[in-house]
């Protein structure tokens, strides 16, 4: 608990320049309107800044999801935590509410947002500095009696709060990558219903699950206000995880942008975080038989010389999902690389395309050995 | 001679053939949505959201425009509308989304609207038992485009699936596409103007009768593919219309249905156990009936499970009406064949199997009785294309074939409503 108090008495030294605290609140049934309610955050349009108790993490290798930046936080109600485990997600109590807020810098001019790729800010405990950033919507993650809840909110115009939109939103968005390149795209705020479509990992149970606070994804050094820390210590020390092997113990995900990082580990974390919340063998996707779980063997499961099921248009003319040595042959990277919706992969919150991860995914192919005749 | 050269013969001919034939009918364009409703998305989306297990959610008359496709996920809803053609859901403007309606829930009913134009597959339904689909229109309404979505409808790994009374127009894939399924009824349907009218794919257990499926590439396909969790077998096909499916292969390259040949009737590729009685089949200028194995579908260099078993057996034709067809194959190749057969005025014999079987079956050098292609077909024919030695030698065996499988058991829906 020391770091929580600690934290505690870091965010009280700063309140004289920060939005009024709120409580972290459980909120047990309901849809409550405003993301303000659940005392998780709080701006007064220039700062936001994260409640105490409440923790920032981020992931090896995240989602993407057109080039926008994510504030993750996780925060547990006093005296619960979450047990370990190793191969999938921590096993969180009831109460347990996860964020994540999806953000920009911005541009020059309205609805236009910089193309900069996603990483790890670090927790600043005087929060995010609001002035040239575009807050854009706010998912909740709840561990009800029931299962987990998905309750998307998008920012208001003030960036002071943001409204439930159970329905979704798509908002139209100019993305600049420099001076002379930029390109429009739509923004797309899930509907609740959707949020399953990617947290439903498994489509038999059903079950809503968090996907990114899994024990190889949250391996990793952290920017604490006190320095850097692997965060599953942090987890730990804070009370909010009851125990972990340690780092050598620990699977760790490879991160998309470690040089250092084998190049088969990288891809296989890319494709595992992308792709596998479906493609796995009890997901959505295991229809067509394809399964990008990171502990999925290499063979046609995981599209080696597979032939395509169900793609329709999404197979680009291409005949198997990976022609080893010949990603511009592979069904995978023209599903990457297209934009049609019909066709595109992950189905869901993709307008663009993850440029870092074609380059990746397309070298990765290259290297693998063997051909399909 | 394989039928991916009669593809690449489709290929390059095709778009001239359709696009003329789009000239020719005059300008086909999609539905006019000036006056459509573009409010109601979001409370239909909502009511989707709110469902409760019981909820019949009631759709009024009118076109409604959506952005974005629909999702449901809670056991037990009905979703109904006033009518296929007074109930029309458009998503002629869907910009995120693979499907129109994207189901993963059981105890489901869609009954009386249509959906058009959607990006991809018009309703999928992903896992589910006790699934109803009837009286829907799906439509892609600038009729058969390779830009069209892949599937009207489609359940997959779905149990106790009733599909009636739809009509499909329009899909680059297939209308009616029944995927890893048990106990599975299709009928009075409708299928036009799709790459595959009906497909029923690595199902166990399925009947398919009282359906019209014409103007397709081709009608009724009954399908295994490899490296799935459940192969397919057992489907019934009777009592269909299943005539002038003679549409140009409009698939997209690379899927399994772009190696289906313009002018096919039925098509039975790698699946075991399936009877097809009963039907009238005329006119499909490839031929009424293929057989075929996944050897001679265009996958050359397939990475197929090691225990796939891409040899059609026991297959039961049997008391079908023939006519016409067989008169103008798709593809050099197997026109070649024909005059070599039938010469320039015959036609091909209404069963074409592609030759290929499983030699480690044969007992004493004959197949197992279960294990036979059977025709018992009054005087129709069976010609053996001789795939196996690249065409070589073919020849009409009909006298091979005739003989008579058990007949297979109708499917009973557990909770049929």
């Amino acid at each position: 608990m020391k770091i929580r108090l600690l934290l505690g008495a870091l965010t009280l030294l700063v309140a004289a320049c920060s939005p009024p605290q709120m409580a972290p609140t459980f909120i047990s049934e309901g849809n409550p309107a405003l993301l303000s309610e659940w005392g998780m955050m709080q701006s007064d349009g220039s700062r936001l800044t994260l409640s105490d108790g409440v923790m920032a993490f981020d992931l090896n290798t995240p989602l993407f999801t057109d080039y926008a930046h994510k504030q993750r936080t996780i925060w547990i109600p006093d005296g619960l935590q979450a047990e370990y485990r190793e191969g999938e997600v921590l096993d969180f109590p009831v109460g347990t509410v996860i964020t994540k807020t999806f953000y920009y810098p911005r541009g020059e001019n309205s609805d236009e947002v910089v193309r900069t790729n996603q990483r790890a800010d670090g927790w600043r405990s005087d929060g995010l500095v609001l002035t040239d950033l575009r807050l854009m919507e706010t998912r909740i993650l709840v561990h009800r009696e029931d299962g987990w809840t998905a309750l998307p909110y998008v920012w208001n115009a003030e960036q002071t709060d943001a409204h439930l939109s159970r329905a979704g939103h798509i908002q139209r968005l100019t993305l600049l990558s420099d001076r002379q390149n930029s390109q429009d795209f739509a923004y797309v705020v899930p509907n609740a219903n959707q949020c399953a479509g990617c947290h439903a990992v498994n489509n038999t149970t059903r079950e809503l699950l968090p996907i990114g606070p899994a024990a190889r994804h949250l391996n990793r050094v952290y920017e604490y206000p006190e320095g850097p820390a692997n965060q599953l210590q942090t987890l730990v020390d804070a009370g909010y995880l009851d125990t972990w092997p340690g780092g050598d113990q620990t699977p760790r995900a490879a991160a998309l942008f470690d040089a250092m990082a084998p190049l088969n580990e990288r891809a296989r974390s890319y494709l595992d975080i992308n792709c596998a919340h479906c493609h796995n063998p009890v997901g959505p996707a295991d229809t067509s038989g394809l399964h990008l779980n990171f502990n999925a063997p290499l063979n046609a499961n995981l599209g080696l010389c597979k032939l395509p099921i169900a793609a329709g248009g999404g197979t680009g003319g291409r005949h198997h999902t990976i022609v080893p040595g010949q990603p511009n042959l592979s069904i995978l990277l023209y599903r990457m690389e297209i934009m049609d919706p019909a066709s595109l992969m992950p189905e869901l919150g993709r307008s663009t395309v993850h440029d870092e991860g074609v380059a990746l995914i397309s070298e990765w192919i290259s290297s693998l050995e063997g051909t399909c005749a | 001679m394989t039928f991916k050269t009669s593809v690449e013969f489709v290929r390059r001919f095709a778009c001239l053939t359709i696009s003329v034939g789009l000239v020719a009918c005059g300008e086909t364009s999609e539905r006019d949505l000036a006056g459509a409703d573009r409010v109601f998305q979001t409370q239909l989306i909502e009511q989707l959201i709110d469902a409760q297990p019981g909820d019949i959610i009631e759709i009024p008359e009118g076109i409604f425009a959506f952005d974005r496709s629909l999702s449901l996920i809670v056991d037990g809803v009905t979703l109904r509308g006033q009518g296929m053609d007074r109930t029309i859901l458009s998503f002629q403007n869907q910009i995120v989304g693979a499907e129109g309606l994207i189901v993963t829930a059981s105890d489901f009913t869609l009954e009386n609207l249509a959906i058009e134009d959607t990006v991809g597959d018009g309703v999928k339904v992903n896992e589910g038992n006790n699934i109803v689909i009837r009286g829907v229109r799906v439509e892609w309404t600038a009729g058969p485009r390779t830009e069209n979505g892949a599937y009207g409808l489609y359940p997959v790994q779905t149990t106790n699936v009733l599909l009636e009374d739809n009509i499909v127009i329009g899909a680059s894939d297939a209308g009616i596409y029944v995927g890893q399924s048990e106990n599975v009824v299709v009928r009075r349907n409708r299928a036009e103007r799709n790459v595959a009218g009906i497909e029923i794919e690595n199902t166990f257990n399925a009947d398919v009768y009282d359906n019209v499926a014409t103007e397709n590439t081709g009608g009724i396909l009954v399908f295994n593919m490899p490296n799935l969790p459940q192969r397919g077998y057992q489907t019934r096909v009777f009592d269909n219309q299943i005539f002038a499916n003679n549409t140009g292969n409009f698939g997209h390259a690379g899927t399994p249905v772009a190696s289906v040949p313009a002018g096919s009737g039925i098509v039975i590729n790698s699946n075991d156990d399936v009877e097809i009685f009963n039907n009238e089949i005329s006119d499909n200028r490839t031929a009424n009936i293929i057989i075929s194995s996944l050897h001679s579908a265009n996958y050359a260099g397939y990475a197929a499970q090691d225990n796939f078993d891409p040899y059609p057996e026991g297959i039961h034709i049997h008391g079908n009406t023939f006519s016409g067809g067989g008169n103008d194959p798709d593809g050099l190749d197997l026109q070649a064949l024909k005059l070599l057969l039938v010469g320039p005025l015959g036609r091909m014999p209404d069963v074409v199997w592609d030759g290929y079987f499983d030699a480690d079956k044969l007992i004493d050098g004959t197949m197992p009785d279960a294990l036979r292609i059977c025709l018992d077909n009054s005087d129709a024919g069976l010609v053996n294309v001789d795939g196996p030695n690249d065409y070589a030698s073919p020849e009409i065996v009909t006298d091979q074939h005739q003989c008579s499988l058990a007949p297979l058991p109708a499917v009973e829906l557990a909770a049929a409503r």
